[in-house]
């Protein structure tokens, strides 16, 4: 799937200050019955969003008018739970392309890097920095720059290196995904196969 | 020769090349796909002009959102069935086997593999749905994946990962009576979180797991998932092989003398080194229910649940948060709490021996009223053995009727959605806010203490009735 190639980013963030953000709450299950990659924004968070008659839930804080951007920072152990992609293009189709947190379940950043969704890991600390900045400043920019691997807080200039498997930061920086890869070794597959 | 573990015997075995800087390209034996995580991935494959590489390692069945009532009617909900006929006509495009309701090998993908002969010690599975690890339990590795990897799988047979780390749980020791595989899973994940399996790949040794009967280690690999980790794995053994011989898709004659041979050597060297190790008592174990929103956040069924001393932060906020949604207190006991819900089934618990041990605790006691229970097979061929072996009937005396095969409440994707605020014992693997719709509360427990509950309405140490 083709996605925009991600270089550096400068922007507000939304603060989501939840432990185990779980993909049934990124996208619940109900929304999963699309057959095309579109539209799962509209229902990201659908239950902490909106309330059951579809009015939004005001003091959650992507209702809220005073956080944009789009880094989505959250609590520990984030994307926990099912193996729906859909939470990463959910993410994506809102708007996000970078998640902070301090902890990311497997699959879920498997997911995101396959779909042009950044996932930085910074230290716990560093975290309840960021969370506090956005709370005295809903308007604070942060830099996510991929190719120096570096996160800043640029009100202070405090910043951390991330980690960041080096094909996958290819693979972002370039637009490209794994299909592309694997497609063009059919050969070398096919000849796997005959020694098994 | 380096002492290697049995998971890095099956993924070197597997192992096409690694990239540098990269991931590995792993091959993948079998492909399983569901209507709800395939049909962007076909749409991929479209749009990038492929066909699907290895049509005949691929294998559909439609589980997640189907109807588990009048399965021979069309499906009512229009996006369902749209998704359904959605797989079907791709699998018939591509030369895929398809698995279709009402016959005789569609069920849960996780339950059908493993009764078809699909799933086989040695091998690599995948399948768009995270309890993939259920397959593990053969001694294969067996894991979840996004719609992307789908793609991947269907372009080109291989998926692109990086080598996890390995860890051994050990489990020694025996059982106590009522206590089952979903409880030494529900107990390790209190022990260890909700993370503590993360970035790992589990091998579950020990006595208390090799005298587990095969559908005991599907329940435990199953979980394994709800630890972080990517999967769990039982070396093969005597009940593994025994198990599956004669299915439709086992070898036969010469070839599966080989395999035996084969397969038994799969086991991790004596002085093989695992990243983490853990070893627990098997005779500490209660039977578990879970009285919060993650399945780490369970509790010996006679416990109290936990005081938040010692926690601070959000991490006593997160805690607070999902007593809160569930209703309950710090301190408070399980025992006793009310039950509007009883739900058996999901590739979990809904096998053969699930429905044995859940019929066996009911006979000659009847339903609470004012309980829900439902009751869903996970495949077609435990439904027609339920039926055979008489335990529909048994069911019916004692006030339960069975419904048909299919995922249903484990995350309601169907019509099987527990109502809101209502409390739900359920045997599936999720417990979190709204996985059985929305504002259900779950507890998630064995049949045995989802039987107690559903012939008392609440809360219920089945080793009372034992
Ligand atoms: S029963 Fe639940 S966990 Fe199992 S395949 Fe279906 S939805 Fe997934």
């Amino acid at each position: 799937m083709a996605y925009d190639k991600f270089s550096k980013i400068t922007s507000p963030a939304i603060p989501l200050p939840v432990e185990n953000v779980d993909t049934d709450q990124i996208i619940p299950a109900r929304y999963l019955k699309a057959v095309e990659r579109k539209g799962f924004g509209d229902n990201l968070f659908r239950d902490w969003r909106y309330n059951r008659d579809g009015s939004p839930k005001t003091e959650f804080p992507l209702n809220n008018p005073m956080y944009s951007g789009k880094i989505l920072i959250g609590g520990k152990n984030f994307g926990s739970g099912s193996s729906r992609e859909h939470a990463a293009w959910a993410l994506y189709d809102y708007g996000f392309r970078v998640v902070v947190s301090s902890f990311f379940a497997d699959i879920f950043k498997n997911n995101a890097l396959n779909n042009g969704l950044l996932p930085v890991v910074v230290p716990g600390e560093f975290l309840q920095r960021i969370f506090k900045t956005i709370e005295k400043n809903p308007d604070a920019e942060f830099e996510v720059d991929l190719q120096k691997q570096k996160f800043t807080i640029l009100e202070s200039g405090e910043s951390v290196e991330f980690e960041i498997n080096p094909y996958k930061k290819h693979c972002l920086q370039n637009g490209l995904d794994d299909i592309d890869y694997l497609v063009a070794m059919k050969d070398k597959i096919a000849a796997f196969e005959k020694t098994k | 020769m380096e002492a290697k573990t049995l998971f890095d015997k099956i993924w070197d075995a597997h192992e096409i090349e690694k990239v540098k800087g990269g991931p590995s390209v792993l091959y993948i034996d079998r492909h399983l796909i569901h209507e709800v995580t395939s049909p962007v991935a076909f749409l991929g494959l479209k749009t990038r002009g492929l066909k699907v590489f290895r049509p005949d390692q691929t294998t559909a069945t439609p589980d997640h959102n189907v109807p588990t009532t009048n399965q021979h009617l069309t499906i009512m909900d229009e996006l369902s069935r749209h998704q359904v006929d959605m797989l079907k006509r791709n699998c018939q495009e591509h030369d895929i086997v398809y698995h279709d309701l009402q016959t005789d090998g569609h069920g849960i993908v996780h339950i059908i593999g493993p009764e078809l002969g699909l799933t086989k010690p040695g091998m690599t599975i995948v399948c768009g749905d995270s309890h993939t690890s259920t397959h593990g339990a053969f001694g294969a590795i067996a894991f979840g994946i996004g719609t992307s990897e789908v793609e991947m799988v269907l372009a080109s047979q291989c998926i692109m990962q990086p080598k996890p780390k390995k860890m051994r749980i050990t489990v020694n020791g025996k059982l106590k009576k009522g206590v089952t595989a979903k409880d030494i899973a529900l107990y390790i994940i209190s022990q260890i979180s909700t993370s503590g399996g993360t970035g790992h790949f589990i091998e579950y040794a020990g006595s208390a797991i090799t005298s587990l009967s095969m559908e005991g280690r599907m329940t435990l690999c199953n979980l394994s998932i709800e630890s972080g980790a990517r999967g769990g794995m039982i070396a093969p053994d005597e009940t593994t092989i025994n198990y599956v011989k004669g299915r439709q898709y086992a070898p036969i004659g010469k070839d599966w003398d080989e395999a035996v041979e084969q397969w038994n050597n799969l086991k991790s060297d004596p002085d093989a080194v695992f990243d983490t190790e853990y070893t627990f008592d098997a005779t500490q174990i209660e039977p578990m229910i879970t009285y919060g929103t993650n399945p780490g956040m369970g509790v010996g069924i006679t416990q109290s649940i936990p005081k938040t001393e010692g926690m601070e932060g959000s991490d006593k906020n997160t805690y607070l948060k999902a007593l809160q949604y569930m209703g309950y207190s710090e301190g408070e006991k399980m025992l006793g709490k009310k039950v509007d819900y009883v739900f058996v089934g999901s590739c979990t618990n809904g096998r053969i021996e699930d429905f044995r041990a859940f019929t066996a605790f009911v006979k000659g006691r009847k339903k609470a009223q004012g309980v829900t229970a439902w009751l869903v097979p996970g495949s077609q061929k435990v439904e027609k053995q339920i039926r055979a072996e008489g335990l529909d009937k048994v069911l019916t005396e004692a006030g339960f009727e069975l419904r048909q095969p299919g995922c249903s409440a484990c995350l309601a994707m169907n019509e099987d959605k527990i109502p809101e605020g209502k409390y739900a014992v359920s045997t599936s693997n999720r417990n979190f806010e709204g996985r059985q719709g929305p504002g259900a509360r779950t507890m998630l427990a064995s049949p045995l203490t989802a039987a107690a509950a559903a012939i008392t309405g609440v809360i219920t140490d089945p080793r009372e009735f034992l």
